[in-house]
């Protein structure tokens, strides 16, 4: 069984000069890392390494929208993981909300088959929790397994009923896989555009309650509990829901949680310019909401940051922002948005942010982690702290151009990628 | 799409300064009273075209600022969404841009979605003069609600207007509390929870539920129930909300105006013994409709200089 499928690339060799960091190896040093033929050979110390070049242990991220199969108009496996290793990623997982759903073995084979041709990172599959995600029956989990699924999800939709869910938790310990869930009351969520506060009283657009999630994540943390099974919870966004997985954990739940960058660094003050590029699923919410994310970061609640990838047509995001399809891309603005907005003000420390773009989703998803130490195989992102750009449409590697960083100037970029061995991305 | 506008075009009370309100107001004014003769045709707007493009349907707003618009000789032209390239699924961006190969000098529009004049203020070269987009904003309402309410009062400062019914669903209603904070009046609303957004009260009004504390309001401004935007059923019965919140005679204290943006549901949230009413200033608001539309067109298209020597006042 493959988890993790890419077109084989070299096994390069290279050394990289740099402060060295990788938090979970506790070192933080300047220094040389040697790579030969893909594996590393090397790490040692010189005092004569650039203080703003930073050497880290690749990234991972947890959540993908690949678009494919079915809307290669707006992303492929191919650009999508250009998109990531431009990014700093040695591998993304990808979600199965596609046309068809991923939600039988052949359409999960074929996009195994599909990725080991076309990925230039290491990419993993999900596959959906219910048939077509409609809520109503299970998937044929263990034969998904079997095929390469890493999880299971309906991302994009909630499981509504809670009958079915607690099925779905009780049948993945068949396929040893853990369920990633996208935690939505729908009849409260409800025709919201945008977070339901002071923004929303102003510009009239229905609102998406934070209540919305949070009563889900207590909900499916009470069945995750009952059914003593682990369950990942996607792209947190409000307060109450940081603090139900603090409380869970606490007692004994195995829950693993992500926020994204743009729910770690922006507010639905953004929502104000009326940008379409500003409205997600689960959307900006309120500082208070922002920060309570960022506490959950900084103590570990959060676990794994998650770029919730989202590429949209152009011809469909160009809209009045209630027309608007939810969803911003990020795979190659990640890093810098986190830098620039939490890290350059002291919110967050560098190695917080390493670890939660790395160590973290790759426990959660049961990958192996990426670490800077002699006998593994290459996965480094080489990172320019001091470098300064601008985020425009012509800078993307990936089909759509739906950032919610248009126009901004950002500090800190990735310079070179290793991916299992192959330098995948240098800048 | 670009989130920095420049200041000339009229998409949210945001956009206008208290300077700008009351300027207009006082071009309204002196317009009113060439209305009065025998000729009312200005020489104005001569050679410049206003193209209303109008998404959703609409009585009084497309024929004021029709009207408006011939009263100063400007050329008009009107494009409903039944019938035109828009009803064969044309984007909003495209129909923008094929318009602005005309070369308009004003786009007025109307839509049922939030932000469509913005992003034909993106899209095309032309003034953008917001007449409703969805439940956000509709600027020359509030401009003509001001001017009515100074025109019957004799002030805007320190008024006090009870705003009552649907909020919630009302582009009126967010428009009107802010340009009535803009000119130093005192908004509230006053409405069923259900009807009240969720911190309305950060746009700077009083929030009550309870009907009688309208007494207190120099100006009564009813709002329509707009079944035709309610998804769910936010009041149990209209005729549980008429007997807790329509406006009856009993309900009315002498020397209170009583204001409406229209079309009225009689019986529903305001009764006819008070629309038909002295105290009733609903046909002043219409005729003051082409007033401000006149004046605002006027605005837009002979002092640009008064715009743009303003800073942009956006959220980033």
């Amino acid at each position: 069984m493959t988890v993790l499928a890419w077109r084989n690339g070299r096994r390069d060799s290279l050394t990289i000069r740099a402060r060295i960091l990788d938090p979970v190896g506790r070192i933080d040093l300047p220094g040389v890392v040697t790579v030969e033929d893909g594996v590393i050979t090397a790490v040692e110390p010189s005092a004569s390494a650039p203080s703003s070049l930073v050497v880290a242990p690749a990234f991972v991220d947890p959540h993908v929208h690949l678009r494919t199969p079915g809307r290669e108009d707006e992303e492929t496996i191919g650009s999508g993981t250009e998109a990531a290793a431009a990014g700093g990623y040695c591998a993304i997982v990808a979600m199965p909300n596609t046309e068809p759903v991923v939600d039988t073995a052949s359409v999960l084979a074929a996009l195994v088959e599909q990725a080991r041709e076309e990925a230039v990172v290491p990419t993993g599959f999900t596959a959906a929790i219910s048939k077509g995600q409609r809520g109503e029956e299970l998937t044929e989990m263990a034969e998904l397994a079997a095929a390469g699924a890493l999880a299971f999800t309906d991302d994009g939709r909630p499981v509504v009923s809670a009958g079915l869910l607690r099925l779905a938790l009780a049948y993945s310990a068949v396929a040893d896989r853990p369920l990633a869930l996208h935690c939505e009351e729908p009849t409260l969520s409800h025709g919201g555009h945008m977070h339901e506060g002071a923004v929303s009283a102003r510009l009239g657009l229905a609102g998406w309650p934070s209540i919305a999630e949070s009563v889900m994540v207590e909900r499916d943390l009470a069945l995750a509990a009952y059914e003593s099974r682990p369950i990942h919870l996607q792209h947190l966004s409000a307060r109450a829901s940081v603090e139900a997985v603090r409380r869970a954990r606490a007692t004994g739940t195995r829950v693993s949680a992500e926020a994204s960058p743009h729910h770690l660094c922006a507010t639905d003050e953004r929502v104000r310019s009326l940008d379409p590029n500003a409205k997600m699923n689960p959307p900006l919410r309120e500082e208070d909401d922002r920060c309570a994310l960022v506490e959950g970061l900084l103590d570990g609640t959060i676990d794994c940051i998650a770029t919730d990838h989202a590429p949209h047509a152009r011809h469909e995001k160009d809209a009045p922002f209630e027309e608007a399809p939810f969803g911003v891309t990020g795979l190659e603005t990640a890093f810098a948005a986190l830098h620039t907005h939490l890290v350059l003000t002291d919110e967050v420390p560098l190695e917080i942010v390493l670890e939660r773009l790395s160590a973290g989703p790759a426990l959660a998803l049961g990958l192996p982690v990426p670490r800077i130490a002699v006998g593994e195989v290459a996965n480094l992102v080489l990172l320019d702290l001091e470098a300064d750009w601008t985020v425009t449409e012509a800078g993307f590697r990936s089909r759509s151009v739906n950032s919610w960083l248009l126009g901004e100037r950002l500090t800190g970029a990735v310079v070179k990628t290793v991916a299992a061995g192959s330098v995948v991305h240098a800048a | 799409m670009s989130s920095q506008r420049p200041r000339r075009h009229l998409l949210d009370v945001d956009d206008l300064s208290r300077d700008d309100a009351y300027r207009i107001l006082d071009t309204a004014r002196a317009l009113a009273r060439t209305l009065d003769r025998e000729v009312k045709k200005l020489p104005t707007l001569r050679g410049r075209l206003v193209v209303n493009l109008f998404y959703e349907s609409s009585t009084r707003t497309l024929s004021s600022f029709e009207l408006a618009a011939k009263r100063l000789s400007a050329d008009t032209m009107t494009l409903r969404a039944s019938g035109s390239s828009v009803d064969k699924g044309e984007s909003l961006r495209d129909t923008a841009e094929t318009l602005a190969a005309y070369d308009p000098d004003v786009i007025v529009i109307r839509h049922p979605h939030i932000g469509a004049p913005h992003l034909v203020a993106d899209a095309a070269d032309a003034l953008v003069v917001n007449a409703g987009d969805g439940k956000h904003q509709h600027p020359t309402q509030a401009l003509l609600d001001l001017f009515t309410i100074r025109e019957a009062l004799g002030r805007l400062e320190d008024v006090s207007v009870a705003i009552v019914g649907d909020v919630l669903h009302s582009r009126v209603a967010r428009s009107l509390i802010e340009g009535l904070c803009l000119v130093g009046a005192r908004p509230f609303v006053v409405g069923p929870p259900t009807l009240v957004p969720r911190g309305v009260e950060t746009l700077g009004c009083g929030v009550a539920h309870k009907i009688g504390e309208i007494a207190e309001a120099d100006v009564v401004y009813v709002l329509r129930m707009q079944q035709e935007r309610m998804d769910a059923a936010f009041v149990p019965s209209l005729r549980e909300y008429t007997s807790l919140y329509g406006i009856t005679p009993e309900r009315v204290r002498d020397g209170q105006v009583v204001m409406h943006p229209g079309p009225i549901n009689r019986g529903v949230e305001i009764d006819p013994r008070v629309a038909d009413s002295g105290a009733s200033l609903i046909t002043t608001q219409v005729r003051s409709g082409l007033v401000v539309r006149m004046a605002v067109l006027y605005d837009l298209l002979t002092a640009p200089r008064l715009h743009v020597a303003e800073p942009v006042l956006e959220v980033a």
